[in-house]
């Protein structure tokens, strides 16, 4: 998140470009992770699996630097109006980002046990799914850097394709099963791996609603239509 | 802003309305054209740098500014539909309405008792000594500062602390029973045990005046005030909702000044 470059106090400009550098480190590491712990399971690379997982713990580390960031700049600096909102943000943001990084991790272990199994065609499916995901995070990573509210109410909308996705998948994994029960411990996994999937875009959803409250000041409304009663958890 | 935001109080919540105010020391002037509701039974508070008007503003409503050489006032400010600024009207009487608390304790050189009695003595409020002591006693502790002085009533006002001064100025204040409280900066010489007690206060005279209050400190402000209002250069800027004026102000220049950056 760009910080207009005139507080009087100058370090605290430095203190919110920290913070902002932070994020910016966690997002790319997230996806980073997503990308590898798809690239795990279908390309059947074990490395990739356990790259990922090793690297779900730097975001962690991080995510704990931003909260400790965060509640030192509260205490000294007291932030006001676009400052509060940003910094505030800040947290939310990293707290998804650690979520989508565990998820992945999830997803990653999930993968090496796939790995073991003979290969199976609904693995390749959950490339589209993945790849949904991975370009809204991708997108409010950049939305995130360049203070853009409106990228950020697109990709909140696109978490709908997502959900849909997650929907058709759920049914192809379903008929799978049915069909071949030797198929459904990995079937399960593959479930899981979708669900934790279709979790990385409403976290990517939470983001974006936190750059365009930091940039705007308002809230963006929740009547975002919920396609899927199967996710209709919240 | 919107200017229905700032007309949009309704009629009953508001006590004191300020229409078209304009103040000039000799040929400059100081404010151009304010429109505020100050809400009832609400804690109002002013902000801005240095040099702004708020001070000024603030004694527009009790006509402190009378008394000032070359000050003129032009507008219209009605205290429960009352017009403040026509000739007629009796300063004394109104300063009885609408009383002050400034940023320095200023006690009279009298007892702590005759600080607070002063007032309701030349008002003629209470017809019985044992009525002019009740009314010491509940208005030293409205203001929080009993416990600490009932035993020395009668030593000199000026001997006290300056926090426990600024709490007997506020007793004074609500001895002569306002509708209107304003406090120029009244915490700006005390210390956060102090501030806190005076914070403490208004959140407890809010629920019998208007107050509004003049600080420095966005925090305090944010703290004790329902609604916000931003001068600059003489110009009434935003005003809204405390919350919304902190997390979102609408103005450019607002939010430069509450965040601290160069305006
Ligand atoms: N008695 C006076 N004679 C002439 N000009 C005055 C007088 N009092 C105030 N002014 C001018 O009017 C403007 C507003 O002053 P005011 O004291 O109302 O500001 P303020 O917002 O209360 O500032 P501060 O935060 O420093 O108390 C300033 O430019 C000031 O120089
Ligand atoms: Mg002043």
């Amino acid at each position: 998140m760009q910080t207009t470059n005139d507080h009087i106090v100058r370090s605290f400009t430095d203190d919110l470009n920290d913070l902002s550098a932070k994020i910016g480190k966690m997002g790319g590491q997230a996806e980073a992770i997503l990308v590898d712990s798809t690239q795990a399971l279908i390309k059947r690379d074990a490395d990739l699996g356990l790259q990922a997982i090793e690297a779900d713990r730097r975001v962690d580390a991080l995510d704990a630097e931003v909260e400790a960031a965060v509640v030192r700049i509260l205490a000294l600096r007291q932030p006001m109006a676009i400052d509060l909102r940003v910094i505030i943000s800040a947290l939310k943001i990293a707290q998804a980002l650690e979520r989508i990084a565990d998820h992945s991790k999830n997803n990653a272990k999930r993968a090496l046990v796939i790995n073991r199994a003979p290969p199976m065609e609904l693995v390749k499916s959950i490339v589209r799914l993945s790849e949904v995901a991975q370009n809204m995070l991708h997108g409010i990573l950049g939305a995130y850097a360049n203070n853009d509210a409106d990228t950020a109410i697109h990709i909140r909308d696109r978490d709908e394709d997502l959900d849909l996705l997650y929907e058709g998948y759920f049914r192809e994994c379903l008929t799978y099963m049915m069909e071949d029960s030797r198929s459904i411990t990995s079937c399960t996994h593959l479930l899981f791996i979708a669900k934790n999937i279709e979790r990385i875009g409403d976290h990517c959803t939470n983001i974006a609603e936190n750059v365009y409250y930091a940039v705007t000041g308002d809230r963006l409304g929740s009547a975002r239509p919920k396609a899927d009663p199967l996710s209709a958890e919240q | 802003m919107a200017d229905g935001e700032r007309f949009n109080m309704e009629a009953a919540e508001a006590k004191v309305l300020v229409r078209d105010v304009n103040v000039f020391y000799g040929e400059k002037q100081a404010l151009f054209d304010i429109d505020l509701d100050i809400g009832r039974n609400q804690v109002t508070s002013l902000i801005g740098p240095s040099g702004c008007g708020k001070s000024t503003f603030l004694r527009c409503m009790n006509r402190m500014n009378d008394v000032i050489d070359g000050c003129r006032v032009e507008g219209s400010i009605k205290v429960d539909g009352d017009e403040v600024l026509d000739a007629g009207i009796d300063p004394v009487q109104l300063r009885r309405r609408v009383g002050m608390v400034f940023q320095k304790p200023n006690p009279f050189p009298k007892s702590i008792y005759d600080n607070v009695a002063y007032g309701p003595r030349i008002h003629g409020l209470v017809s019985s000594q044992d009525d002019l002591d009740e009314l010491v006693q509940t208005s030293l502790e409205r203001a929080a500062l009993w416990e600490e002085v009932k035993d020395r009533l009668h030593q000199p006002g000026t001997g006290l602390s300056g926090g426990q001064q600024q709490r007997l100025c506020i007793a004074r204040a609500v001895a002569v029973r306002p509708d209107v409280i304003l406090m120029d900066e009244p915490c700006s010489a005390l210390d956060p045990i102090a501030t806190a007690r005076v914070e403490e206060l208004i959140e407890e005279l809010k629920k019998a005046y208007s107050i509004v209050i003049v600080t420095h400190s966005m925090q305090q402000a944010a703290r004790v005030s329902q609604r916000t209002a931003f001068f600059h250069l003489g110009v009434l800027v935003e005003v809204g909702v405390t919350e919304q004026i902190f997390t979102a102000p609408r103005d450019e220049r607002t939010q430069g000044y509450i965040t601290g950056r160069f305006g």
